[in-house]
């Protein structure tokens, strides 16, 4: 299937991933060699099978607490040292709700 | 003949001059950043990381009698280390720094390995020949014209040319399996869930697997035996204990191998059907027995694994949004700021890979690719088992080529999956794969099979790997050290 250059803008969009325009053509050409090539699937004539997980059938659980080896022991800004804008122990991001102001 | 220098040794043997106290841990870890293994890193480029005072310090700290004692081990890029930077060979971590270490790494650790550094890769694992690295690609050892595979392409070549006798790579779809192959080392693939993955990067959540590079099976062995434990902050981890791989020399006879020769009937390199056959002889001169069969094509596995993988990679690589970690784009707007951080910070084949997955998932889409891709997968577990109630393990090709030249398939996505086509099988089935070295084929570069099992059958890989290294010597090092390690032939 081809898809078109619409169609890759769209995908692009959704996976919060800026593609220059100059980039969609070529991108919408790879993805639909990709794309095509899984359409061989089809010839394994797959019915109903079921789907494969191999987690194990109980999610194993862990002590609800401080453990000696999670981020957040006590080790006061360890989470955020990385962060590109922290303050006070929390991630700054741009404003996210509009002006409030009637 | 000059006596054997510690970069030319195997583990066991560097750990056991350690414990011996007749070689210095510094010694040992540092034999690889001198000459002749120095003058192969400028070539090659297998390292992303290092510095010398991080060495010392891990020398300093790590316990002197124990079973991996002074054995410097280069990793993959995507294991978490709080001593060297973590990049993924991605820009878009920046100059992140991990808090903690992956747990495979705290038990190299803790059984006295030294982590000397930090090894190239593709980006996020996303590759088969390296090139797709940020930092720029790793040249393989024996043809520097030549790719040394990928994604796990540092260690493997790192390992090759003698800079470590151990290193550890991830594997989602081949990428220890074939970069070990086309640099003429040995490279496992464990059973899904029998390695810790906390700390490794996640790429494919249900495909990843933590793997061991090694000239040696009795240094796979050991690394195996070390890393090989549960792990309560991975959750996907198998239950019940992992093999016990101690009686890895134990030899083959009465071994089934299968050999789906109809996988290689076209389509596969002459020099990799010639060692196959090769590796048949002498499985069966070690008193194994063949078990002819046909066998699903691994185009299929390409074609489930392409929609599964992105699928997983694009929910996995969503946490690189500019906000917790590594670059951000300048934006006065929160979508703006994940949209170009995340354009700017991503190359090439990581973007195609995230929208194609993406794509996999969204609404209208997701019955036609991704269910379809999990129902195919449930048929590709299937014919594994079918082919294991006949054979203890199957013999076939680690890939399709030996290694090819850089640039020949960067343009061509297809292509450069399509060189997974042996190996892809193995990670959507769970199941453990092994490497093996041949030799060298004409023209110089080495030549490999590949070895599959069962859900732990760990130790039968490595009982076989042993009977091809017993009969052909599989320990040989690249071009230019032949004074210091002679192939033997047979």
């Amino acid at each position: 299937m081809a898809l078109s250059r619409a169609e890759a803008a769209r995908i692009a969009e959704l996976a919060r991933l800026h593609v220059p325009e100059s980039e969609l053509d070529r991108l919408a050409l790879e993805l639909s060699t990709v794309l095509d090539f899984a359409a061989t699937l089809n010839d394994l004539e797959l019915g109903d099978e079921p789907l494969t997980a191999f987690a194990p059938a109980e999610a194993p659980l862990r002590i609800d607490g401080p453990d000696g080896r999670t981020l957040n022991d006590g080790e006061d800004g360890v989470a955020t040292a990385n962060a590109p804008e922290a303050e006070a122990g929390f991630f700054l991001v741009p404003p996210v709700v509009e002006d409030l102001e009637p | 003949m000059s006596p054997v220098e510690p970069w030319q040794r195997s583990a066991r043997s560097l750990a056991a001059e350690v414990r011996a106290g007749r070689l210095t841990a510094q010694a040992s870890a540092e034999s690889g950043f001198e000459a002749p293994a120095a003058r192969w890193e400028r070539d090659v480029h297998a390292i992303l990381s290092t510095d010398r005072s991080a060495r010392a310090r891990a020398v300093a700290e790590a316990p002197m009698q124990a079973v991996l004692s002074g054995v410097p081990v280069l990793l993959k890029d995507n294991l978490c280390t709080v001593d060297h930077p973590t990049t993924c060979g991605s820009r878009i971590l920046g100059e992140w720094r991990s808090p903690y270490d992956a747990t495979v790494v705290a038990r190299l650790r803790q059984a006295g390995a030294v982590v000397v550094g930090k090894g190239n890769m593709d980006e996020f694992a996303m590759g088969s020949s390296t090139e797709f690295s940020a930092f720029g690609p790793t040249r393989n050892p024996y043809d520097l014209a030549r790719v040394p595979g990928g994604s796990s392409g540092g260690p493997a070549a790192a390992v090759a040319y003698g800079l470590v006798p151990l290193a550890l790579g991830s594997d989602t779809g081949g990428s220890v399996r074939q970069p070990a192959a086309f640099c003429g080392v040995l490279g496992l693939k464990p059973t899904y869930g029998r390695l810790s993955r906390y700390g490794l990067v996640a790429f494919g959540s249900s495909l990843d697997q933590v793997g061991i590079f090694a000239r040696h099976v009795g240094d796979v062995a050991d690394a195996y035996r070390v890393l090989a434990h549960r792990d309560p902050f991975d959750a996907s981890m198998r239950e019940g204990q992992a093999p016990d791989v101690s009686t890895w020399d134990a030899g083959v006879r009465d071994l089934r191998f299968g050999w789906p020769a109809n996988l290689w009937r076209e389509g596969v390199d002459e020099a990799i059907v010639a060692a196959l056959e090769r590796a048949a002889g002498w499985l069966e001169h070690a008193g194994a027995k063949r078990v002819p069969f046909e066998f699903l094509p691994g185009t299929f596995a390409v074609a489930t694994y392409y929609l599964l993988a992105t699928a997983e990679a694009s929910s996995n690589l969503a946490r690189f949004d500019g906000v917790r970690y590594g670059l951000r784009a300048r934006s006065d707007e929160l979508t703006t700021l994940y949209t170009h951080t995340r354009g700017e910070g991503f190359g090439p084949e990581v973007r195609r890979r995230i929208l194609l997955g993406t794509y996999a998932l969204s609404a209208g889409y997701h019955d036609e690719y991704y269910l379809k891709a999990q129902r195919a997968r449930t048929r590709i577990v299937r014919e594994y088992a079918a082919a294991f109630a006949r054979c203890d393990v199957m013999l076939l090709p680690a890939t399709p080529t030996l290694a090819f030249k850089l640039g020949e398939k960067t343009e061509n996505p297809l292509a450069m999956y399509l060189s997974d086509v042996f190996t892809i099988g193995a990670n959507l089935a769970g199941i453990p794969g092994l490497s093996v070295p041949m030799g060298l084929a004409a023209g110089g570069l080495p030549a490999a099979v590949q070895l599959l099992g069962p859900a732990d059958s760990e130790l039968r890989l490595l009982q076989a790997a042993r009977a091809l290294e017993a009969e052909g010597r599989s320990d040989r090092v690249p071009r230019g050290y032949e004074r210091e390690f002679a192939w033997p032939g047979k």
